[in-house]
């Protein structure tokens, strides 16, 4: 077999544009898998243990205030764990080099160190000290975003009194690895923080010694999340207790399980295409040698070779490039995994985002790789293997062209010969074009689908966070206030013009379904806040009943005209039936809207507000943002404009990556495409052509039949690869639909004009290689030999 | 057709060309010199490695010589550039190969056409394949056409642009007699109605009866050129 190797190396080197190009195709695709899968198992992995090191609870609960004493209780449940009582609340604070208010969410803890559910680590400093009040531990994101250190001062009005904390220690915990205010989407760790202080100083600061308003605990192994629930909303309803909840509706990881599953969808559709493509390209490719062959082949087999040997040279084409290709993916594979992994530590909070390499997830991608290898080989080897060598010593018989769509009279004589050529080529081998055609649309699909996603979160920004907001800042209240607190806002020096609302914490039941949820009261659907659905047209609020995300109607399984059980979780904790008035299709998470008068009557509590919308003066804002902070009862505020600033740098930091990557990887998808197309004619033809060339053809001429195939297939791919790429979208934003957010199905011009020019651009560039070797053709030569 | 002294269209002058294949080198012309007359039909005649499909290649703009010069209607070809070379196969040369070199996906008209799309001055493709009498498959690709009939589709194509010269190397060396017979009364055909100057390359004996010059060649050298006193007609020749 010495010889055998030396011939494949040989000839291996010849060919070796177009085996670069198949290696390059199997590079993508084992470094888009090795990198997603490893990724996957990265945040997988890192998140549990850090779940499991510091202890992250099961179920959640937020009362009013209850007793202490009701733990005992509480651990008596069949099922529970391990319980933990805290007193959480959510306050405005004041940040140095911050004009406007910022929100704190401060969190008790034990005042000596101790093990507890949601625990956190402490990154820099030391645990707060009993006896200090002041101390607290400040979220890491938080004090990177604000550049605060260990020693410095943020001020804070808590249960309506200034307050001077001073930051101790830096921390972080698995409740907030995605650190997000409550109700909003996009973090915003300049404007939210998360602060852990001493029990005894919230005791106080609160009033509430003795009592607590937050509860999580762990579950026993094999318990049963939703009878404990059970258990506990009936064990705290007379404590105001806004529902029990498992972790799918924790907000943290609602968003990285989330984000889990989106990479679990990538590693199964790029790869895929990719694999899909090598088989292909080494199909085509290994025919075509296999029948330029045909004489030696014969005198292998005439010498003594046995078929296993002769059928096992040809797989050795076949496995030449998925071996590079696996080692170039792999490396490619596990930098791509490492830079992703950076650009997600951005985005969550982990102590520490372990980035592991697996050999079983290269292992799996090289053992895929090479059975599409062995498939795209299988027609070619078989046709070596089955070759009787005197026939094989025989040139092949000559093509049989049939009059075909063209001969028809009205074509024959309108059309210029060279097209004729182009078309009857196309026409002869119609699959084997078909095939180009789709490969080369799977590199357009890559890119409009890759690109889609950009459309989508620009839409979303768009509508969410432009459209449909008038105003400059939301102010949340601790708890209800009087519709009155709307004269105190208007008095403030810079409002020019406020808008409450009021929201309240519900239960929504439809027979055994059920949802916590909050339903908003509006005045007006126009006001300084709109309401539009997903294509930003204007929504109107039923003159009665609910107005549901189609989302939410979906989980409740409730559409208009049909009626919900609402139970109201404060207040008077009324429990009526509520007619659905419609449904709008929004965009991000889910929501309830009705008329603010319903839900007054409906509370049976009129006059309530939480919360106000602010038109404000900008060159008064200083001065107001100065008077917001220090007012009583604010839970927090926020900036419109400095939500959207902190959204664009949060797709900006993200983006770049990817849309580096799969603009490359439909590149090199492209380009093996249509070059290995265009030489495998020129190899096909080369002796036509150079007889064209003697004729008096010039090198454009012929350029122009032997490419002007490969500019048609990619013509005809533009207009399929769109159709395919917004197929793929449309999968996309269904698999990716969730309860946090759905993406809506829109396409920039740009994202298809991009894909058509980055294609045509490596069409052109694969076409001009070809035409290199097209202005080299040894006219003499090929006129001497026989096919 | 009347051959006159005075009409020379293509001049050979001491043309040499040296082949380098690795570390050899071949001479295969050896300052070869002739002058060839408009209209006449010249037979050049050689063993396998006399030069004659050397010097084909350069007169027909294929090959350029190691040294020498060709002048065609008293222009230097040898100092051509690529494209003026392209021009000049174009408009001027006419070729015919021993293994036809048809365009497969092309019908024998299309074939034609190829060549009469990019001519100045063409005849019509029809009536070249009714000169070398395939009016009746004209339609026919060249998988339909046994070997005979793609060669005289391959003289149609050379003759349809009314070269000056016409240069067919070995045009029966694929061929069995009888249709070889044929495909050289079609070049006869051609060279007596057109009046095209025509080369034909062989290195069967028995074929150079039909020319009006004979030119010897051995080891890239002409080692003689002779004058038919008598033509013969194809049908008469015999091997």
């Amino acid at each position: 077999m010495k010889k055998l190797n030396r011939k494949l190396l040989r000839e291996l080197m010849r060919m070796k544009g177009q085996m670069l190009a198949v290696a390059a195709v199997v590079a993508c695709g084992i470094s888009v898998f090795v990198a997603m899968s490893s990724v996957e198992y990265s945040l997988k992995t890192t998140r549990d243990s850090y779940y499991s090191e510091y202890r992250f609870a099961d179920v959640f609960m937020r009362a009013k205030r209850a007793p202490e004493s009701i733990l005992e209780s509480v651990r008596k449940i069949d099922g529970v764990a391990s319980v933990r009582s805290r007193i959480v609340t959510d306050v405005t604070l004041d940040v140095p080099g911050l004009n406007e208010p910022a929100s704190g969410r401060l969190v008790s803890m034990p005042d000596r160190k101790m093990p507890v559910l949601n625990d956190i680590f402490l990154r820099e400093g030391r645990y707060i000290e009993a006896g200090h009040p002041e101390e607290v531990i400040a979220s890491e994101t938080f004090m990177k975003a604000n550049g605060l250190r260990v020693g410095d001062r943020v001020g804070a009005v808590i249960n309506g009194r200034w307050k001077d904390l001073v930051i101790v220690g830096k921390g972080l915990s698995p409740e907030y690895i995605y650190e997000v205010q409550p109700g909003s989407f996009f973090p915003d760790n300049r404007r939210f923080g998360v602060f852990w202080m001493s029990r005894e100083a919230l005791e106080s600061a609160l009033d509430m010694t003795g009592a607590f308003n937050d509860l999580s605990l762990t579950l026993a192994h094999g318990a049963s999340e939703k009878d404990v629930i059970r258990r506990l909303d009936d064990m705290f309803r007379r404590y105001g207790s806004l529902g029990a909840y498992g972790r799918s509706e924790q907000l943290s990881d609602s968003f990285i399980s989330d984000e889990i599953r989106q990479v679990g969808i990538q590693i199964t559709v790029l790869p895929t295409i990719f694999l899909a493509v090598t088989v292909f390209l080494l199909n085509i490719v290994l025919k075509r040698l296999v029948s330029t062959q045909r004489d030696q082949i014969a005198v292998m087999k005439a010498v003594g070779y046995t078929n296993e040997e002769v059928g096992l040279h040809y797989l050795g084409f076949a496995m030449v490039p998925v071996v590079l290709g696996a080692v170039a993916g792999t490396a490619v594979g596990a930098w791509l995994g490492l830079r992703l992994t950076k650009v997600y530590q951005d985005f969550y909070a982990f102590v520490e985002l372990i980035y592991s390499f697996r050999f079983e997830d290269v292992a799996l991608s090289v053992v895929l790789s090479a059975g599409a290898a062995l498939v795209g080989a299988l027609g070619a080897v078989h046709g070596a293997v089955s070759l009787p060598p005197a026939e094989a010593m025989r040139p092949e018989a000559p093509t049989v062209y049939k009059p075909g769509f063209l001969d028809r009279r009205q074509f024959q004589e309108k059309i210029p010969v060279s097209i004729r050529i182009i078309v009857r080529n196309l026409e002869r081998r119609r699959w084997k074009a078909a095939l180009s055609v789709l490969m080369i649309a799977f590199a357009v699909a890559i890119l409009v689908s890759g690109r889609y996603s950009y459309d989508a979160v620009d839409h979303i920004f768009k509508v969410e966070l432009v459209e449909k907001h008038r105003e400059d800042l939301t102010v949340v209240f601790n708890e209800s206030k009087p519709r009155s607190v709307q004269y105190d806002l208007s008095s403030l020096d810079g409002v020019l013009q406020q808008e409450y609302y009021r929201e309240e914490s519900v239960r929504l039941i439809n027979e055994h379904r059920s949802r916590r949820q909050s339903i908003t009261g509006l005045k007006s659907v126009d006001g300084l806040r709109r309401l539009v659905d997903a294509r930003n047209n204007p929504a109107r609020l039923p003159e009665e009943g609910l107005l549901l995300s189609s989302k939410l109607a979906g989980i409740l399984d409730v559409s208009r005209g049909d009626s919900l059980t609402v139970e109201f979780l404060q207040g008077k904790r009324r429990i009526v039936r509520v007619p659905v008035g419609g449904t709008i299709d929004e965009m991000l998470g889910l929501s309830a809207y009705m008329r603010i008068d319903n839900l007054d009557r409906l509370t049976g509590e009129s006059g309530l507000v939480n919360a106000a919308y602010l038109r404000i003066d900008r060159d008064k804002a200083e001065k107001l943002f100065a008077e917001l902070k220090e007012m009583p009862g604010v839970a927090g505020t926020s900036m419109l404009k400095a939500m959207q600033k902190s959204f664009r740098e949060l797709i900006a930091r993200s983006a770049t990556t990817s849309t580096i990557v799969l603009t490359t990887f439909a590149g090199i998808l492209a380009f093996a495409v249509v070059y290995n197309g265009a030489r495998i004619s020129l190899s096909e033809r080369s002796r036509e052509l150079s007889s064209l060339r003697v004729l008096g053809l010039t090198r454009r001429e012929i350029a122009i039949i032997l490419l002007g195939e490969q500019a048609v297939l990619t013509i005809v791919a533009l207009p399929l690869g769109f159709l395919i790429g917004i197929g793929l979208s449309v999968l996309l934003a269904l698999g990716l639909s969730s309860e946090l957010y759905r993406m809506p199905v829109v396409f920039s011009s740009f994202n298809f004009v991009f894909a058509l020019v980055a294609i045509v651009t490596v069409a052109l560039f694969s076409g001009l290689m070809v035409r290199y070797r097209l202005d080299r053709l040894d006219l003499i030569a090929v006129l001497k030999t026989r096919e | 057709m009347a051959v006159h002294a005075n009409d020379v269209l293509l001049r050979v002058s001491e043309v040499s060309k040296i082949y380098t294949m690795g570390e050899v080198k071949v001479e295969a012309l050896k300052q070869v010199s002739a002058d060839f007359f408009a209209g006449e039909l010249v037979v050049l005649l050689g063993a396998s490695g006399s030069g004659k499909s050397t010097l084909l290649n350069i007169v027909g703009g294929l090959d350029v010589p190691t040294d020498g010069k060709i002048l065609f209607n008293g222009r230097e070809i040898t100092a051509a550039t690529e494209e003026e070379l392209t021009v000049y196969r174009r408009e001027s040369i006419g070729f015919v190969f021993q293994f036809y070199n048809l365009i497969s996906s092309l019908t024998a008209l299309e074939n034609v056409q190829m060549v009469t799309e990019i001519a100045k001055n063409p005849m019509s493709a029809e009536e070249a394949l009714r000169l070398v009498g395939l009016a009746d498959r004209m339609h026919h690709f060249p998988a339909q056409l046994s070997g005979g009939e793609q060669q005289r589709v391959a003289i149609a194509r050379a003759v349809a642009k009314r070269p000056e010269l016409l240069l067919c190397d070995e045009p029966t060396g694929a061929l069995d007699y009888k249709t070889g017979k044929l495909v050289l009364e079609v070049i006869r055909k051609v060279n007596g109605e057109l009046g095209t100057t025509t080369f034909v390359i062989t290195h069967n004996v028995s074929i150079a009866a039909m020319a009006d010059r004979v030119v010897h060649m051995r080891s890239g050298e002409i080692t003689e050129i002779e004058r038919n006193e008598r033509k013969v007609t194809p049908s008469e020749l015999s091997w």
